[in-house]
């Protein structure tokens, strides 16, 4: 290609790499922030005035007392249940739903379709929704926000997206050898999708490492909270925080224990995210395929 | 006989024929659809309590039905003060994501399209794509925290010699928040799909514009910017469809009374009268009224979609 250099174009390269930089370092700075915050001495950290750019003084203190609460854990045990659980029926589901909407000539393909999408935009909302979980019986279990939300309908219509582009001749030759559904499914249709079901693993994965609501309104036993709760309940009440509140440096101690919080409860994420990033965008384009 | 059959082929015959052919694959798929019967359609049904004085000890069906033809929960909504407050904040918010959020993502990607170096690129990928990630929670915790009055925000401008502010405490500030701290958390993921139209884009036609002596802007704008319409057509179309939902998990964990005035949105309100005050029956109505406005929307946007650019969702 002739790329004719003008000054015009220099400019505009330093400035647009300036601009990019800029940006990157305010994506990041939030989460350096915290790291300084959390690792600062909370005496050293008063006295300092803008935006830090290193940790003030040099304090453990905060990670030792989030480590050393029992909730912490038990957050990130009952998180880890839901995110294990919960995947088993999201993957099991949304695969089986996906295998039955590429199924085009079968007579109620079209029903279930119809039926599927209008969940995408009509919900009974939030009461009749919290109604019917307490009427199961799910009220004040882990359950109640693993079942209510085992499917979401985007990602199977993304995923069957992916299952449509199998092509059908190999569905027809098994199924003539005598082959089952579930056989074409498990054999064939998920081994030839992986990256499609590492999508689906992140993005429910995800969503269940990230929310909070259903856990706020189902849940009520301190014993069940999940990660998202118990830092809910100290990073935006504050409560819970058992520090001296008559102490002195009391404000910089919380700021630099909720620092350390919100590390260690993103540090599972920036651990795994570097590599899991081109699936994550894969999904993306899985999605603009629209099948 | 064969042939006849084939004839009138009925609709009952044509049900048992497609029944005796699949009815393993009906068997296989018989969780989801319960799933789909239980968990959504299941509290479509429970919607007729916004037209009942719903008590949780009768049960839906022995609860009474509500004063005037069953819509008093509806006209309580529309007279109270609330109706008006919560409707136009929530389509203020939307209009301030749609304004300033929606050309952002754009903005980066063709920004990042003419970064010629492949490593800079990835990592100002790998950075803006980051804060995605960070759960909801987490996000509000620090803007809670930044937002204090010796909090990153009000430090950050003490330099330039602002006045300290507690933001979260004055409802004139509120929008701002919101929708900034929303394009930090999203415009890196959201330019992907912007990203992938552009890469789509032909490279002869940059060349061929090049020779003709087209600058860099003037290709943009003449090449790049037309390839991508499409998508940004869509997309906003679909982003207006939207503008009734806002949804409440960062707002509630965001707001208190003080700033209920911008803050309260019809979802939250939902939440609040619903769930907090134990209000079922007109929480639901509130609900409904949101869905079936926001439903409507959708078919709209849905309908100038397929008008516009030929592509709708359904």
């Amino acid at each position: 290609m002739v790329e004719r250099k003008t000054a015009g174009e220099r400019i505009f390269t330093v400035f647009n790499t300036a601009l990019l930089v800029f940006l990157s370092l305010i994506m990041l700075y939030p989460m350096l922030y915290e790291v300084f915050v959390s690792l600062s001495d909370p005496i050293e950290l008063s006295k300092a005035r803008g935006a830090i750019l290193w940790p003030q003084g040099f304090s453990t203190y905060a990670y030792t007392w989030v480590m050393g609460k029992a909730e912490v854990w038990t957050g990130y045990k009952n998180t880890l249940f839901t995110i294990v659980v919960g995947l088993c029926f999201n993957l099991t589901l949304t695969a089986i739903g996906a295998y039955f909407l590429t199924r085009k000539n079968t007579l109620w393909h079209k029903p279930v379709m119809v039926m599927i999408l209008i969940t995408m935009y009509f919900s009974g909302g939030m009461v009749p929704s919290f109604l019917l979980v307490r009427q199961l019986g799910m009220y004040n279990t882990l359950w109640s926000i693993i079942i209510p939300n085992a499917i979401s309908t985007y990602n199977m219509i993304l995923l069957r997206s992916y299952f449509s582009t199998i092509p059908e001749s190999l569905v027809e030759s098994v199924y003539i050898d005598g082959g089952s559904h579930g056989t074409i499914l498990f054999k064939i249709f998920i081994p030839l999708s992986l990256p499609a079901m590492a999508v689906m693993v992140l993005y429910y994965g995800v969503g269940h490492w990230n929310t909070y609501f259903n856990a706020m309104i189902y849940l009520q036993d301190r014993s069940k909270y999940t990660l998202q709760l118990i830092l809910k309940d100290m990073l935006i009440q504050g409560s819970n925080l058992d520090v001296d509140e008559q102490d002195a440096e009391y404000q910089q101690v919380v700021e630099s224990i909720k620092g350390a919080m919100v590390i260690v409860s993103t540090v599972p994420i920036l651990c795994i995210y570097p590599f899991l990033q081109k699936y994550f965008v894969g999904g993306i384009m899985i999605g603009s395929l629209k099948g | 006989m064969a042939s006849s059959a084939k004839k009138k082929k009925g609709f009952g015959h044509i049900f048992v024929q497609d029944f005796k052919r699949n009815y393993l694959l009906y068997l296989l798929v018989l969780p989801v659809l319960a799933y789909y019967i239980i968990f959504c359609y299941g509290p479509m049904g429970g919607i007729i309590i916004a037209f009942k004085d719903f008590k949780p000890n009768f049960g839906i069906f022995g609860s009474s039905w509500a004063d005037e033809y069953g819509f008093e929960h509806f006209l309580n909504f529309f007279n109270s003060m609330y109706f008006t407050r919560t409707v136009t904040n929530t389509l203020m918010i939307s209009l301030y994501s749609i304004v300033f959020g929606f050309p952002a993502p754009i903005l980066l990607a063709l920004l990042m399209n003419e970064v010629k170096n492949r490593a800079f690129k990835r990592t100002v990928q790998t950075l803006t794509y980051f804060p995605h990630f960070i759960s909801t929670v987490v996000i509000c915790g620090m803007i809670k925290q930044f937002c204090l009055t010796d909090g990153l925000f009000n430090q950050i401008l003490g330099i330039f010699g602002g006045t300290p502010t507690p933001f979260l405490q004055y409802p004139q500030y509120f929008r701002t928040i919101y929708t900034a701290t929303g394009i930090w958390q999203s415009v890196g993921w959201d330019s992907i799909i912007y990203l992938a139209a552009i890469t789509g884009v032909d490279l002869e036609l940059h060349e061929a514009a090049a020779l003709d002596g087209a600058g860099r802007f003037r290709r943009v704008w003449h090449i790049t910017l037309p390839a991508i319409k499409p998508t940004i057509v869509i997309l906003l179309i679909m982003k207006v469809g939207g503008m009734m939902s806002v949804g409440h998990e960062k707002i509630l964990l965001l707001y208190n009374e003080a700033i209920f005035e911008t803050a309260d949105v019809i979802s939250t309100y939902t939440y609040r009268r619903g769930l907090l005050e134990g209000n079922y029956s007109f929480s639901t109505a509130v609900g409904l009224f949101n869905s079936i406005v926001n439903f409507i929307l959708v078919l709209i946007a849905n309908g100038v979609s397929r008008k516009v650019t030929e592509t709708s969702l359904f």
